[in-house]
């Protein structure tokens, strides 16, 4: 059985946005990483190689050179090979296209299993491995805590709003994870310089023959949340605050 | 042109899900002209209290849609119902809540169908008199506007983010349709549900969040916690470090890497605020932070702010509220 982790490489969490003159995000100086949800898939795939239910783990990724980095990452926890859809000069991919293109990967490169972190936290879209399920017209299980393959099969456990369901579903299939899937490991410094041999390959959207639509829509403007002024703090004992304070959200803010 | 809007009500509990009003207020406003028309559509067996319940909405016809097959209530299930209903409802927009089914079959209809897609809209304005649709991106850190290019599509609608339309007086038309899948369609089978109990109220679609982070100290914090949040018919938050120490369940966790909530009032106790959490609570209307510590980031973002001890100030607190809210 073949694992292929879908991952992106995004912002750190701890990064501040910033927008150039033009408007645009600044993302240069600031650090890169895998995106948190699919360190969870990697993390996935690689306990199921460990446990011998899959033979191979691969990573694959839509990105430039940059992203090569987060990939070697993945090999160095363990994974077995990379892919990289290079998207330089495409112009940016929107979820669709993004969709398509992994889709023909993954139909190029073989899987029997697809992971991946249910959302990314830069577009916060969610959208890419659900779409990508659709095109390749297997089963999904989306946000999942916990997983168990078998055979033909796997049982899922979805975080649905306020409760979880157990499903079950037949391989192929693609399922996206939540944090609470596993504990993702950390590289360890001989496996860093062991994922330095590991495949590395780079497609691009020609080499995978998918004819790059027009996006579905456009971005108009970036704009940064409008600045609060800070607190209205107020004193006295706990009891006097904590009166002005329901005073204030009341009469004040409305709120209650 | 009018075009058709279809507005996909969930059932929770056996009641419609608090989300269908804010629904159908996005719907309302997509209307480009007094032509186009709201459908909404119920997906399940039959409850008599929710069709009449959502037939009360200003809308034109409230459609129930069910299979013909076993009913396990799997969002697979609805994702391919509304699929093979497709020519019958000729929708051209498509309203989801940005919930659990919304993620999931937002972007599986969306691909199936050609059409375009945008997830989590918190606003609607316009660019040169064209509909334009705002959305977080890095969970709230900025904001994006994006116009739609392709003239049918489908949205996602953060809960809590527009007012919920108001009836109008009339009770719309309610239609039932059993739909024919095709026998291959469900893949996927419910083995077992497990209930989280994480209160009555669902966090992304509470009006208010009291939410605790380390200065809680521990699991007990958060129960020290839940007088106030009872009293304000609260759902329960947390930061990513509370959920770290082990101290609550990570489905309460708000954030960048947890839920992006938009309550009208957020109460942070003991929490310093970081920027992946500010991200996730950034959009409430009204933020009050209570800390130890003056210097905490948490006091440059809230609205209100109480500089001391939250195991002191929260018992305070809580009486206060009860007192207005109950007299």
């Amino acid at each position: 059985m073949k694992v292929v982790v879908l991952v992106k490489q995004t912002f750190a969490t701890e990064a501040r946005i910033e927008l150039d003159e033009s408007g645009e995000i600044i993302s240069s100086r600031v650090k890169k990483v895998v995106n948190p949800y699919d360190e969870f898939a990697v993390e996935e795939a690689i306990q199921l190689v460990e446990r011998k239910q899959a033979e191979k783990a691969a990573v694959l990724s839509l990105g430039n050179t940059e992203t090569q980095e987060g990939l070697r990452q993945c090999l160095a926890m363990g994974v077995d090979e990379a892919v990289l859809i290079d998207e330089s000069g495409m112009g940016g991919a929107d979820s669709s296209i993004t969709a398509e293109l992994l889709a023909a990967a993954l139909k190029k490169i073989g899987f029997d299993l697809i992971l991946s972190g249910y959302v990314a936290v830069d577009d916060n879209a969610a959208q890419v491995p659900m779409r990508v399920a659709e095109i390749l017209g297997i089963p999904h299980v989306n946000v999942v805590s916990r997983l168990e393959v078998q055979e033909n099969s796997v049982k899922a456990w979805r975080e649905a709003d306020g409760r979880t369901e157990v499903l079950a579903t037949q391989l192929p299939c693609l399922v996206t994870a939540d944090k609470s899937l596993n504990k993702p490991r950390y590289p360890t410094l001989p496996n860093i310089m062991k994922a330095k041999k590991k495949p590395l390959a780079t497609y691009t959207p020609a080499d995978l023959g998918v004819d790059l639509k027009s996006p579905g829509c456009r971005v108009v403007r970036h704009f940064l949340p409008a600045g609060r002024a800070g607190a209205h703090l107020f004193d006295g004992t706990p009891s006097e605050a904590a009166a002005a304070l329901v005073s204030a959200l009341r009469n004040e803010a409305k709120v209650v | 042109m009018a075009e058709k809007i279809i507005v996909l009500a969930e059932v929770q509990n056996g009641a419609l899900r608090k989300n269908t009003p804010q629904l159908v207020d996005v719907a309302r406003r997509l209307k480009s002209n007094a032509e186009s028309r709201i459908i909404l559509v119920l997906a399940g067996p039959k409850i008599e209290s929710v069709a009449t319940e959502a037939a009360g909405l200003p809308v034109d016809q409230v459609v129930r849609l069910e299979h013909d097959q076993a009913w396990q209530g799997t969002s697979e299930e609805i994702l391919e119902t509304l699929h093979a209903a497709r020519q019958e409802l000729e929708g051209d927009i498509l309203v989801l809540g940005n919930t659990s089914l919304g993620k999931e079959i937002g972007p599986c209809l969306a691909q199936r169908w050609g059409w375009g897609m945008i997830s989590d809209v918190i606003r609607l304005e316009d660019h040169q008199g064209k509909p334009t649709f705002i959305r977080p991106c890095y969970a709230g850190k900025v904001f994006d506007e994006i116009e739609m290019l392709q003239p049918q599509f489908v949205l996602t609608v953060r809960s809590n983010a527009f007012p919920p339309a108001e009836n109008d007086g009339r009770q719309a038309e309610i239609l039932e349709r059993v739909i024919a899948l095709p026998k291959d369609a469900l893949k996927t089978s419910l083995v077992e549900v497990v209930e989280r109990p994480t209160g009555k109220v669902e966090l992304t679609e509470a009006d208010v969040i009291v939410s605790g982070g380390m200065g809680v100290k521990g699991p007990e914090g958060f129960e020290f916690l839940k007088p106030l949040a009872e009293v304000l018919g609260a759902a329960i938050g947390s930061s990513r470090a509370a959920v770290l120490a082990g101290f609550i369940h990570p489905s309460h966790q708000v954030g960048q890497t947890g839920k992006t909530v938009s309550p009208s009032l957020y109460i942070a106790c003991g929490i310093s605020g970081a920027i992946q959490h500010k991200a996730g609570m950034s959009t409430s209307k009204c933020i009050v932070a209570i800390n130890k510590d003056p210097d905490a980031p948490i006091f440059e973002f809230a609205d209100y702010g109480i500089v001391g001890d939250l195991f002191e100030v929260v018992p305070h607190l809580t009486e206060e509220f009860r007192k207005i809210l109950q007299s």
